[in-house]
C-alpha cells in the first residue's frame, strides 16, 4: 500500500527529526515472502525501511512493554486496541506514545496462499488494489485478497484504530452482517465428549515452543505460570494433559483482554488454530459483560474489576 | 556395494515387507505439512516434499524422554533409588531424511558422543538407526546446505541415498549398515549405467539450484570477545519474541532440561528439549541470570552456532543449512543475515 | 555403557546446621553400595549433582576432602526447589549422588607454591576441602605457606566454625578470619571486608597462587587487590557457579563462550576468563 507507506515514513521522519519521538516501531520488508520483520528505528535517515502491506501480522504492542522512551508506533485496529489494553494495564503510558493510525484492510493468510498453490515454493508476492499475485519457479497466480484473509481479519469489526495521534488515511468501511463467532457457536453445539476430542486433536501437534504465548502482547508476565518451578503448576514434557493445561489456562488469562489480533495463530510453527480458545472467551466477555477488549482507555477489563453493587449474587 | 533400482510402488511395498525387522519412519503429509510417521500397512508416504516441518532429530533424541524412574513409597525397600527406565533400541530406519538433516545429526553427535562422556540413549539409538536419505532435486530458495559443508545429494551421515528419477528410485548404499538394509528389502533390480549416469547428472544440476548461502570463512579468526561485544546484536535481537520455534525446529539444536515428575508414589526423571531463547534456561536458584535479557539470548544462539561451535570442534558451523529457522521464524530473524554480520565484522 | 546420568544411591548419615540463620546445612552422605565409593574418586574443587527423587538434581561443590574416607560432605544453601527439600530431609533418608564432576583446583600447578585461599560467605565449601587436603601430613610438604582469608557478614554466618578455630591453633597454616561487622565483644578475629583484609594480610605474590571463591561482589573487589599485589591473572584461580542440569557438558546451558562451566570448569584462571565473553 504505497500511499500508506509514504505517509508512515513522512510522519516517522518528522517525529524523529523534531524530537517528538526517540524511536519508531514499525515493520520492515522481510527476507522471505509474506513475513515482515518488526523494526526499531532511531535514525530519521532509516525511515525508508518502514513498510505496510498485508503481511504485517505480528502485533507490535509486544515491543512496548516496559519501554521508557517516547515511541512512535504504527497501529491498525487490533494493534491499537492492544495499545489501549497495555495503557490500561500500566505497561506503557499514553504520553509516551505517538500513534500512527492505519485503517486496515486485513492480513493475508500465508498458509492459505501456500495451499492454493499446492505447496509450491512462493518466491515473490505483489499486491495492488485488493488483489495479489504470487510467483514461483514456474507459476504465477493472482488472487483476490478478500478470499485469503487471515481468519481473524475475515471477521474483524474494528479495522480502524481506536486511539491514534495521526491517521495515514481515511477510515475503512466497517463490514456489515458478519458474525465473528460462527466457529465458536459450532463448537458450543458439540457434546462434551466431542469438544474434548476436538480440542485434544487441535493441540496434538503442539511442541510447547510457546510461540503463541510469546507473540501475544497480553502475555507479558515476567514469569508465566507454565515456567514456575516452585510450585510447578504444569509439567514440562509434551504430555497431552500438560499441553492442554497450558493452552486452556493461557486462554483464560487472556479472557476479556484479547483483541483477536491473530498473532498467536500466525506465529505457531505447526499451524494450531489457537484462536479457538481465546475466541470463546471473547464471546463470553461480550455475552456476559457486553465487553470488547481495548476499546476504551477509561474502563478496566471486566475480570479486572470488582463492584460491590454487582448484580451477581456470588459477590455477597 | 550394489546400487539398485526400485519403482516407487516396489519401494514402498518392499519397506512394508521389512517392517517387522525395522521400525520404519516415512514422510507423511498431515494437513499443511509433512512429518515422519511410523510405517504401518495403512501408511501412505509422500516423497513429494521439500522437507518435514520438524526435523527428524526427535527419532534419535525425543522431545521428551524418560531417563529414570523411582518409587517414593516408603514401604518399598528401594524407595528413592533412581533406576534406569528400560528402553528398547529396536533397529529403525528413517527413510526420506533429507541430506541436511542427516548432516545435522553428525554435527550434534560430537556433543552426545565425546571422548569424555557418552550419552547412552543418543549413542545406542543412533547406532540402531539406518538413515536412508532422499536427495533434493528441487532445493528451496532458503536452503543453503552447500555453504555449510553439505549439499542436496551430500552423503555425509547417511547409510543409503535415494535419487528420485521420476518413476523410479535409484537406491545407493553408502555404509555396510545401509547395504544390509537394502539386502533385507530383497527386491529391486541392479542399476544400469544409464540410470546411474542420469542420477549423477540430476544431482549435479540440483547443486546449482542451491542459490542461497551463508559466509563462514572468517568466523574462526574472529576474537570471540570482540564478536560478543559487536554493536549489531541489539538490532538483530529487537524483533525476537523469544519463542522456541527456531531451536525446536532446528536439526542441530541439542539443549535439554531434566525434570522430575511424580504421580502418586511413582516418579520419573525426564529430559525435555530446552531452548536458549527462554530466560529460565540460565536462571539460577539465587535469582541471578547471566542471560536475563533477550539480546543476550539471541546472541547466545547465533554465537553458539557460528562461533563457539566453530572454535570448539574445528569442523565448521553448527548449522546444516536446512533453512527451517528462516522459513518459520514468526518475526523473520534470518540466520543468513546474521552470519553475514558476524563474518564481516571488523573491530 | 556407563550411564553418566545415573546417580549412586547414598544415605544421609548426619546433618549439621552450620549458620545461625539456619539456611546452611552440611550433609554427610554415605554410599549405600560400598563399591560406589571407589568409583567416586575425586579431588578438591570438583562438584557433584545431588539427586532427590521426585524433586530433581542440584550441583554442589564437594566440601569433604578425598583424605576423609567413608563419606562425602556437602554444605547446602537453602535457595531453590531441590535445596529447600533437602533441608527438610532427615538423617537416614535415601538420596542420590552423581559425579565427581568438573575439573578441580590446579593441584599440579599449586605444588611447591605458596597457596593463598580467599573465601566469602557460603562459598567456602571446596576451599574447606582444599585446606583439609593440604594440611594432611603427607600432603602438607608439597606446598609452601598456606594463608587463608575467610569472611562472612557476621560470626554466625561463618561455616565450619569448629574447624576454623582448630586451624587457627596450627602453625602450618595462617588463618585470617574476618566478619563485615559484629557486636560480639568476645570476637577475637578480624573485622573488615575480605578484599580489605586480603590487602592487609597477604603481603606477597611471590611464588604464590590464589584460590578465590565468594559472592560476585567479593570477587569483583578482591581481584584488583590481588593484581596490585602482583598476582598474574594465570595465578588467580576462581570457581564459578552457573545453572546446570547434566553436569557433563552435554545439556548446553552453562556455557561461557565455548567452555562449559560444568565440564571445562568450574575452576578457571582469571587469565582464561579474560579470553571469554563476560557472561556469567
Amino acid at each position: 500500500m504505497p500511499e500508506y507507506e509514504t505517509k508512515i515514513r513522512e510522519i516517522a521522519k518528522g517525529l524523529l527529526e523534531d524530537g517528538k519521538a526517540d524511536v519508531i516501531i514499525g515493520y520492515k520488508k522481510g527476507s522471505i515472502p509474506m513475513v515482515n520483520e518488526p523494526v526499531l528505528i532511531r535514525d530519521p535517515n532509516n525511515v525508508e525501511n518502514l513498510i505496510w502491506d498485508s503481511h504485517c501480522a505480528l502485533n507490535l504492542c509486544n515491543y512496548l512493554t516496559g519501554r521508557k522512551e517516547r515511541i512512535g508506533i504504527i497501529a491498525n485496529g487490533c494493534n491499537s486496541r492492544n495499545i489501549v489494553t497495555h495503557i490500561v494495564e500500566n505497561q506503557i503510558k499514553r504520553e509516551q506514545l505517538y500513534i500512527i493510525g492505519i485503517p486496515c484492510t486485513g492480513m493475508i493468510d500465508h498458509r492459505a496462499v501456500k495451499r492454493a498453490v499446492n505447496d509450491r515454493e512462493i518466491l515473490a508476492v505483489e499486491e495492488s488494489e485488493g488483489r495479489f499475485t504470487v510467483r514461483g519457479k514456474d507459476f504465477e497466480k493472482t488472487f483476490e485478497k478478500k478470499d485469503f484473509l487471515q481468519t481473524n481479519c475475515a471477521v474483524c469489526l474494528h479495522p480502524n484504530p481506536v486511539v491514534y495521534d495521526e491517521m495515514v488515511g481515511e477510515n475503512v468501511k466497517i463490514p456489515e452482517g458478519i458474525n465473528p463467532f460462527k466457529d465458536v457457536e459450532e463448537i458450543e453445539r458439540m457434546s462434551a465428549r466431542e469438544k474434548w476430542s476436538f480440542f485434544a486433536d487441535l493441540v496434538s501437534p503442539c511442541i510447547r515452543c510457546y510461540a503463541c504465548r510469546n507473540a501475544c502482547p497480553l502475555c507479558y508476565c515476567p514469569t508465566c505460570f507454565v515456567d514456575e518451578s516452585d510450585p510447578q503448576w504444569v509439567g514440562k514434557s509434551i504430555d497431552p494433559t500438560d499441553t492442554m493445561t497450558f493452552h486452556f489456562l493461557r486462554a483464560y488469562h487472556c479472557a476479556g483482554r484479547c483483541t483477536d489480533c491473530g498473532a498467536c495463530e500466525r506465529a505457531c510453527p505447526v499451524g494450531i488454530p489457537v484462536r479457538h480458545f481465546t475466541k470463546k472467551l471473547n464471546k463470553d466477555a461480550l455475552d456476559l459483560f457486553s465487553w470488547e477488549a481495548g476499546l476504551s482507555l477509561d474502563q478496566r477489563p471486566p475480570l479486572d474489576v470488582y463492584r460491590v453493587d454487582d448484580y451477581n449474587d456470588f459477590v455477597e | 556395494m550394489v546400487t539398485k533400482i526400485f519403482t516407487k510402488e516396489e519401494w514402498v511395498r518392499a519397506l512394508k515387507g521389512a517392517k517387522d525387522d525395522y521400525r520404519i519412519y516415512l514422510p507423511v503429509k498431515h494437513k499443511d505439512f509433512h512429518a515422519f510417521e511410523l510405517l504401518s500397512d495403512e501408511t501412505a508416504p509422500d516423497f513429494e516434499f521439500q522437507n518435514t516441518r520438524l526435523s527428524p532429530k526427535s527419532l534419535i533424541f525425543p522431545q521428551s524422554e524418560r531417563m529414570f524412574e523411582y518409587s517414593l513409597d516408603e514401604k518399598d525397600g528401594e524407595a528413592h533409588i533412581v533406576k534406569e527406565t528400560p528402553k528398547d533400541f529396536y533397529p529403525q530406519a528413517v527413510v526420506g531424511i533429507r541430506p541436511c538433516d542427516a548432516h545435522a545429526l553428525q554435527l550434534v553427535n560430537v556433543n552426545f558422543d565425546n571422548p569424555q562422556y557418552k550419552d547412552p540413549w543418543w549413542v545406542k539409538r543412533l547406532e540402531s538407526t539406518i538413515l536412508v536419505g532422499l536427495g533434493c532435486n528441487e532445493p528451496c530458495s532458503t536452503c543453503f546446505c552447500t555453504s555449510v559443508g553439505g549439499g542436496p545429494f551430500s552423503e555425509r551421515g547417511l547409510d543409503v541415498i535415494l535419487h528420485d528419477l521420476e518413476d523410479v528410485f535409484l537406491v545407493k548404499p553408502i555404509t555396510q549398515k545401509g547395504e544390509t538394509f537394502i539386502n533385507k528389502l530383497g527386491q529391486g533390480r541392479m542399476a544400469d549405467d544409464t540410470l546411474s549416469d542420469k542420477a549423477e547428472a540430476k544431482a549435479r544440476s540440483s547443486l546449482e539450484k542451491v542459490t542461497s548461502s551463508i559466509p563462514t570463512g572468517k568466523l574462526r579468526d574472529k576474537v570471540v570477545t570482540e564478536l560478543f561485544e559487536a554493536p549489531f546484536w541489539e538490532e538483530v535481537a529487537f524483533a525476537c519474541i523469544n519463542c522456541g520455534t527456531c531451536t525446536y525446529l532446528c536439526p542441530t539444536c541439542w539443549c535439554f532440561d531434566i525434570q522430575d515428575e511424580v504421580l502418586g508414589k511413582e516418579g520419573d526423571r525426564i529430559r525435555n528439549w530446552d531452548s536458549c531463547m527462554s530466560p529460565l534456561f540460565t536462571l539460577e536458584g539465587s535469582g541471578h541470570n547471566p542471560r536475563s535479557e533477550k539480546c543476550q539470548r539471541v546472541r547466545q544462539r547465533f554465537m553458539h552456532k557460528l562461533k563457539y561451535y566453530v572454535d570448539k570442534y574445528e569442523d565448521g558451523v553448527q548449522c546444516s543449512g536446512c533453512g527451517r529457522c528462516v522459513r518459520y521464524c514468526p518475526v523473520n530473524i534470518d540466520i543468513r543475515h546474521v552470519a553475514k554480520l558476524m563474518n564481516d565484522f571488523a573491530q | 555403557m556407563e550411564n553418566p546420568y545415573l546417580p549412586y544411591p547414598v544415605r544421609i548419615d548426619e546433618i549439621t546446621t552450620e549458620t545461625e540463620d539456619k539456611n546452611l546445612k552440611t550433609f554427610k552422605l554415605v554410599f549405600i553400595n560400598p563399591e560406589d565409593e571407589e568409583k567416586f574418586s575425586y579431588i578438591p574443587g570438583q562438584f557433584a549433582e545431588l539427586s532427590v527423587a521426585g524433586k530433581g538434581e542440584v550441583p554442589i561443590g564437594i566440601a569433604s576432602s578425598p583424605t576423609e574416607k567413608g563419606y562425602l560432605k556437602f554444605t547446602i544453601n537453602r535457595v531453590g526447589l531441590v535445596t529447600k527439600h533437602l533441608h527438610n530431609m532427615k538423617e537416614g533418608d535415601v538420596m542420590g549422588i552423581r559425579g565427581p564432576l568438573g575439573n578441580s583446583y590446579p593441584w599440579d600447578e599449586m605444588e611447591g607454591k605458596n597457596v593463598v585461599i580467599i573465601g566469602g560467605g557460603f562459598a567456602f565449601t571446596t576451599l574447606r576441602s582444599s585446606i583439609v587436603y593440604m594440611i594432611q601430613p603427607e600432603n602438607r610438604k608439597k606446598f609452601k605457606d598456606i594463608s587463608v582469608v575467610y569472611g562472612a557478614r557476621t560470626p554466625g554466618l561463618l561455616l565450619y566454625r569448629y574447624e576454623l578455630d582448630q586451624w587457627e591453633q596450627r602453625d602450618d597454616i595462617k588463618m585470617h578470619i574476618t566478619v563485615d561487622g559484629t557486636d560480639d565483644p568476645d570476637w577475637k578475629y578480624n573485622v573488615g571486608f575480605v578484599p580489605t583484609v586480603t590487602e592487609q594480610k597477604i603481603t606477597s605474590a611471590e611464588n604464590a597462587i590464589a584460590l578465590v571463591c565468594g559472592p560476585p561482589i567479593m570477587i569483583k573487589f578482591t581481584q584488583p587487590v590481588l593484581e596490585k599485589l602482583g598476582f598474574p591473572s594465570e595465578r588467580i584461580i576462581l570457581s564459578l557457579e552457573m545453572r546446570m542440569k547434566c553436569g557433563i557438558g552435554i545439556c548446553g546451558r552453562c556455557n561461557i563462550g565455548d567452555q562449559y562451566v560444568c565440564k571445562d570448569g568450574p575452576v578457571f584462571s582469571l587469565a582464561q576468563l579474560k579470553e571469554l565473553p563476560n557472561e556469567y
